[in-house]
């Protein structure tokens, strides 16, 4: 026994050395080539800290993160196509400053830590601007390390108010909080209601931060919140008590800064009890007409603050949506609109700070940062969107009723 | 030959402590140099929480011989306790002591929720105390969530529904914010320190296990009525392991919150997954065998981040590997086969 635990050990060991080496940067640098291995890293780590000229040249290389497996992979997959779908449009038409671009996207599992371990990844492949993350949680745990490496990131639905804490990370959606205040001053400026109701996930970083929001700004606002009930990611399919809470209390209006998913229940549910308020929900409901088995008719008069519908009538939205049904076989939803826009955010900012591909990405960062500030982009999620130098858009959110089963601009 | 007569265990525990020593003395070799890629660079403070997970499990499962599915309950208390004293403390301590300080902070309330646990559930015995364990786990991850403290100049305020009912004036700063968690820990960990926690985590449990009080535990693992007839004290001593394995994963919580700028306790960091993932690390490195704790955690974290090329299939080769792994290592067929290679060794040995 003793024998052999020692040639185990040594096995073992030794099994650890190379997966070591074989994890430095190249893959390929297999096992045999251990002792060779070292030098090729090193030019590799070389020149990515000088430019990453060699192997970068004729490309930008842009990477993404995000969750495409898992609970979250329907955010994570939609963002990964749409952006694929752009850097093909893009780099069909010639590219950034006639440069094309490489798109490499990472699975994150909605996990900080993974999402570490996917941006450590990328830039082992030679990253110079980052499209990512997806999620809140993870993006904010990324962008400490992008603000230290100072790496040029662009989140497209990051929306907690930490992602864009750092002067190098820019976002695409709105902020928890901004779509929160918007609502509240929504309702309140045109009167749709005096008595509001609020159902929101508690154990949801999205939800609750718009829910705290909301009811901060309500306080200034000409109606009451009545009732606020809160469910869980571990109940979320019985919302009767919460809608019960919320008919007792006389609300005329539900908000529900939630996902279209327990939406679609919460709506079904209301009809069953035969409660019929107004309901209003944040960029979450989006796609909940597209919900498996969902009775299309009770979404009737639902009003949502979103940057994005699929069924809008401009052309640029409309080709997005047919192309992205072609290669995907799905309705792309908010997420995807995002990550369109902000692969054309990062092509506008780079042709506007003259970046090439041989430059290293601080340098890059540097000018894509004061460029982000100076472009203004036409986008799927808004019509002249600009950025300042905090990272926040500047867009008007859109406020869409579903009238006749479609989405209508109010 | 030697003046001093070296026991087996003795060897055994140095060759375990020579290993981390080796893997620390190669991998500082090749930061030096530079030959470390970005993504190694990021795993080593993970590989480190999730070796002292691994081994600190392994007081439980391995030594203790109960099944605990909690582990991860006990990384989030100290995860918390640790951020959350890091959050308060940031700037009125020098860093180096504020994070040996939130450390033994993460560490004591981990023990102290190992025993408060410990009491009631050590009275169960094997299913029952893994469904517990597991539910206790659970309990921890859903306090958190809803957990929402901030802090201005009139104290401490503290709410179970949310941040605005904390009423925190207007210099005040929400430090656990429900399921947002806390953010901005400041990043102290490092791969040193972990090495260093490891080396502590080792050096305690080793003894433990060599020591009078070790012993006593593995024969309450062994024959509970046998150990209860010649007076040892049953409940002392399954405490102590619990508390002590608890502390540790604390410790480890401690560092993995001062890894990543955001803590929040989802189903994946702190949920059950975790703690079967711990598990598996111990049942795959050998219950009761330290060192192959150490190997498997290693080995099973690195998997997923090697086999990342493999995009979308990883998690399926990840799970095949696994499988495979256990059989290779479990089977009655290979572990014939290993004790065949071994008297063949020994058979040349023996010409020799």
């Amino acid at each position: 026994m003793k024998k052999l635990n020692k040639v185990m050990s040594v096995v073992m060991a030794s099994a650890m050395t190379v997966a070591l080496f074989a994890g430095c940067g190249n893959a390929d640098a297999g096992t045999e080539a251990a002792d060779s291995a070292p030098a090729e890293e090193n030019a590799a780590s070389e020149a990515e800290a000088a430019g990453d000229a060699a192997d970068a040249a004729g490309a930008f290389k842009i990477g993404g993160i995000g969750p495409t497996t898992g609970s979250a992979a329907v955010y994570g997959v939609a963002v990964q196509n749409a952006a694929q779908l752009a850097v093909d449009e893009i780099n069909a038409a010639g590219g950034i400053n006639g440069v094309p671009i490489e798109f490499k996207f990472e699975d994150d599992e909605c996990d900080a830590e993974k999402s570490v371990n996917a941006y450590n990844t990328l830039k082992d492949w030679g990253m110079q601007m980052l499209m990512g993350t997806v999620t809140s949680g993870c993006s904010v745990a990324v962008s400490e390390n992008t603000a230290q490496d100072n790496m040029f990131q662009l989140t497209p639905s990051g929306s907690s108010v930490d992602c864009v804490k750092y002067d190098n990370a820019f976002r695409v959606c709105f902020s928890d909080p901004n779509q929160g205040a918007a609502s509240a001053l929504y309702i309140g400026e045109n009167a749709i209601a005096s008595k509001v109701a609020i159902i929101y996930d508690s154990s949801d970083i999205y939800s609750s931060g718009i829910y705290e929001k909301f009811t901060a700004e309500a306080a200034n606002q000409p109606f009451e919140i009545v009732s606020a009930e809160a469910f869980t990611a571990d109940n979320k399919t019985d919302f009767s008590v919460q809608l019960q809470k919320a008919k007792d209390a006389g609300a005329e209006l539900v908000f529900l800064p939630i996902y279209y998913t327990e939406a679609s229940l919460i709506l079904s549910q209301a009809s069953t009890m035969g409660y019929s308020p107004i309901f209003f929900g944040c960029d979450g409901l989006d796609g909940i007409l597209n919900v498996e088995n969902f009775d299309t008719s009770l979404a009737e008069g639902v009003m949502l603050l979103t940057p994005f519908a699929a069924d809008a009538e401009d052309d640029l939205t409309k080709n997005f949506v047919t192309t992205y049904q072609e290669k995907f076989g799905d309705t792309p939803n908010q997420f995807a609109a995002d990550a369109y826009d902000a692969i054309y955010a990062i092509k506008a900012a780079g042709e506007k700070a003259g970046i090439t591909p041989d430059m290293d990405m601080s340098a890059i960062c540097e000018a894509m940062k004061g460029a982000m500030t100076e472009i203004t982009l036409d986008g799927l999620t808004g019509v002249g969107m600009t950025w300042d130098a905090s990272g926040e858009p500047d867009k008007a959110p859109k406020a869409v009723q579903i009238k006749d089963g479609v989405y209508t601009a109010m | 030959m030697k003046k001093m007569k070296i026991t087996k265990t003795t060897k055994n525990n140095l060759i375990t402590y020579l290993m981390v020593l080796l893997a620390y003395i190669a991998v500082q070799i090749l930061l030096i140099t530079g030959n470390i890629s970005s993504l190694m660079k990021g795993l080593l403070v993970p590989l480190c929480i999730y070796v002292m997970l691994a081994i600190s499990l392994n007081l439980t499962v391995g030594i203790l011989g109960e099944l605990s599915l909690g582990h991860a309950g006990f990384m989030c208390v100290g995860a918390f306790s640790g951020a959350f004293f890091s959050k308060c403390m940031d700037g009125a301590m020098p860093d180096g002591l504020r994070f040996l300080a939130a450390l033994l902070i993460g560490a004591a309330v981990a023990g102290i929720f190992g025993i408060l646990i410990g009491i009631p559930v050590l009275r169960l015995k094997g299913d029952y105390l893994a469904i517990v364990t597991l539910a206790f786990g659970e309990i921890i991850k859903n306090l958190v969530n809803v957990l929402y403290i901030g802090k201005d100049k009139s104290g401490f305020h503290f709410s179970m529904k949310d941040s605005i009912s904390l009423h925190l004036d207007s210099e005040g700063q929400v430090i656990i914010n429900g399921a947002q968690g806390i953010t901005g820990t400041p990043h102290d960990a490092s791969f040193t320190i972990g090495i260093i926690l490891i080396f502590i985590s080792l050096f305690v449990i080793l003894n433990l296990i060599n020591s009078r009080d070790g012993r006593a535990i593995m024969s309450i693992r062994d024959n509970r009525i046998a150990a209860e007839s010649i007076g040892i004290n049953i409940t002392k001593y399954k405490l102590m392991a619990f508390s002590i394995s608890a502390s540790i994963a604390g410790a480890a919580g401690v560092l993995y919150a001062h890894n990543l700028s955001t803590l929040t306790a989802l189903p994946k960091n702190f949920g059950y997954n975790m703690s079967i993932m711990i598990l598996v690390f111990v049942v795959l490195g050998g219950i009761g065998n330290i060192r192959g704790s150490i190997i498997s955690a290693v080995i099973l974290t690195l998997l997923p981040e090697l086999l990342r090329g493999l995009s979308d299939y990883r998690m399926l080769i990840y799970a095949i590997v696994l499988i495979a792994m256990m059989l290779l290592n479990w089977s009655p067929k290979a572990i014939e086969w290993k004790e065949g290679l071994k008297r063949f060794s020994r058979k040349e040995k023996g010409v020799k």
